[in-house]
């Protein structure tokens, strides 16, 4: 027995010195089985119309490809700025309407101010912001987004840009890694296992925080209102759609470009080779993609920001209340950011939220907000014109809306996210890579930005 | 006459395959043994990929990865 075993692990080792060659006949002789198989089983019926071909022929066509895109980003985003004002502005009335309750039921305990100040002016106030601010988008975003997952329409997003990511040095996969990032960075950085070739995965990884996330739209959506508000531009949700597209099409931009720099240097390499199948489409089954969106996704996100955001609401309103000196923590802190963030258009406060906001994104704004309100908690909200008017009054012009919106689009991932590359790369080294590169590119985009509009005197 | 410059439209045999080790074993994977009829179907609008029909399968491949595939022009 012993010896026919090693009789044939010696005849395998002869053969597979012609490894190319014994493949190919294995696999010319497998399809051959298959196809006679087939042939004598399957019946296929040509149908009267190939409405994938037609549909095609315009998605990815020279003249509509690119176009039709745009176009579609445009009325994903759309439907959801215009969608989710009104929910929004309900959810922040009922509940700010529950925090009276709840500070009624502390005052009747008797409850330490505190107590009170802890639980019901960090906690739940920023609990209520997050909720209310982030719930309605993404319960319209990502059922939009699973519509077109389900219809097939992704792989042809692959298919139209791979061009440039070939030119990019990237893997022609990398388009759709980037797609799941703007559901969730953290989701599209495990995405990026798809990827075979360990170059091209790096360079996905590390490029895939350029796409806002979900947690991130929120911000923008809110800074684009901001900005148009303080450009004397009222209400038009059709320029705040073009101006986050706009933000979108500039991390995309942004992804290759970095991409293209860190193939060049860093992760130096020529592509691998890839196939990508354009499935035929399927009409969605709507019913299930909102329930299976809005249970595992929207569901999951928000719940994962609520963990978050309720620690963090308590050490914020801690930094905001406990004084030294006369001046709160948050204060303090704030002053010593307050150079660099006024070099970057930006200032202190926005700055040390963002590094608060390090284990979610959603935070950054309540944050803001508890540093701007002398009584060092959350102002009730409700919807964007007040946040507008406190912001204004606060010293923000066009330039400060911008510059958020830009940090906000390249700054350091958040902590999940960080977490998640430290995984899938098992390296501290990548993971410190993917926090400094958009750091450092967003603290001089801001520079470059604050710097040429005092130049040119606008602001 | 290989892969690549089969104008969109048209359908080849394959013949060969040139390249060897993991992009071999994937394009074999897809089925693109000899005598394997394949039709281009369209260009992406950058022109690079490229969209075949293999097998019944809508399948986009790069340019330099469709030049490693010999085929014979089938009428």
């Amino acid at each position: 027995m012993s010896v026919d075993l090693g009789r044939i692990l010696q005849r395998a080792q002869d053969l597979s010195c012609g490894e190319d060659a014994v493949r190919d006949k294995v696999v010319a002789r497998i399809y051959q089985e298959a196809e006679s198989l087939a042939s004598e089983v399957v019946m296929a019926e040509k149908p009267a119309r190939d409405w994938d071909t037609l549909i095609d022929d315009v998605l990815t066509s020279k003249r509509f490809g690119y176009p039709s895109m745009l176009a579609l980003l445009a009325f994903v985003l759309w439907l959801t700025i215009s969608g989710a004002n009104l929910p929004s502005q309900l959810l922040a009335r009922l509940l700010f309407a529950g925090e009276e309750g709840l500070s009624r039921l502390f005052l009747s305990f008797g409850a330490p101010d505190w107590l009170h100040g802890l639980l019901v002016l960090g906690v739940y106030r920023c609990l209520a912001w997050v909720v209310s601010v982030m719930l309605p988008p993404m319960a319209i975003f990502f059922p939009l987004f699973t519509l077109l997952e389900d219809l097939g329409y992704l792989p042809r997003v692959a298919f139209n840009l791979d061009g440039f990511f070939q030119k990019a040095g990237a893997h022609g996969k990398q388009a759709l890694t980037m797609s799941m990032g703007f559901g969730c960075n953290a989701a599209g950085v495990i995405a990026c296992r798809i990827i075979e070739s360990p170059r091209e995965r790096l360079i996905a990884i590390l490029t895939n925080n350029f796409v806002p996330c979900n947690g991130r739209f929120p911000t923008l959506i809110a800074m684009s209102n901001i900005f148009l508000g303080a450009m004397a531009l009222n209400g038009s949700s059709f320029l705040a759609v073009l101006l986050v597209a706009g933000l979108v099409v500039g991390g995309i931009a942004i992804t290759l470009v970095v991409s293209r720099l860190l193939s060049a240097t860093l992760l130096k390499g020529i592509p691998s080779h890839f196939a990508l199948e354009l499935p035929p489409y399927r009409p969605p089954q709507v019913l299930q993609v909102i329930l299976r969106s809005v249970f595992d996704r929207t569901l999951f996100v928000l719940w994962r920001a609520v963990k978050v955001a309720a620690p963090a609401g308590a050490v914020a309103w801690g930094l905001a209340n406990i004084h030294v000196d006369g001046l709160s923590l948050l204060g303090h802190t704030a002053q010593v950011l307050e150079p660099l963030g006024a070099a970057m258009g930006l200032d202190g406060v926005i700055l040390l939220a963002f590094i608060l906001g390090l284990p979610a994104n959603e935070i950054v704004i309540p944050i803001i907000l508890m540093g701007y309100l002398s009584a060092g908690a959350m102002l009730e909200l409700e919807g964007l014109p007040a946040l507008r008017e406190l912001l204004l009054a606060n010293g923000w012009t066009w330039v400060t809306a911008l510059n958020m919106m830009l940090f906000s689009l390249l700054h350091f991932p958040c902590g999940t996210t960080l977490l998640t590359i430290r995984k899938e790369t098992q390296s501290w080294k990548w993971t410190l890579l993917a926090a400094l590169i958009p750091t450092l590119i967003g603290t001089a985009v801001c520079i470059l930005v604050a710097q040429g509009a005092r130049l040119v005197g606008l602001a | 006459m290989l892969l690549s410059q089969l104008p969109v439209g048209k359908t080849g045999e394959v013949v060969a395959i040139t390249c060897s080790g993991l992009m071999r074993r994937r394009l074999l994977d897809l089925g693109l043994v000899p005598g394997t009829k394949i039709q281009t179907l369209r260009q992406s609008p950058g022109g690079d990929p490229l969209a075949f029909n293999i097998r019944g399968a809508v399948i986009a491949l790069r340019l330099d990865t469709a030049s490693q595939v010999k085929i014979r022009l089938v009428k």
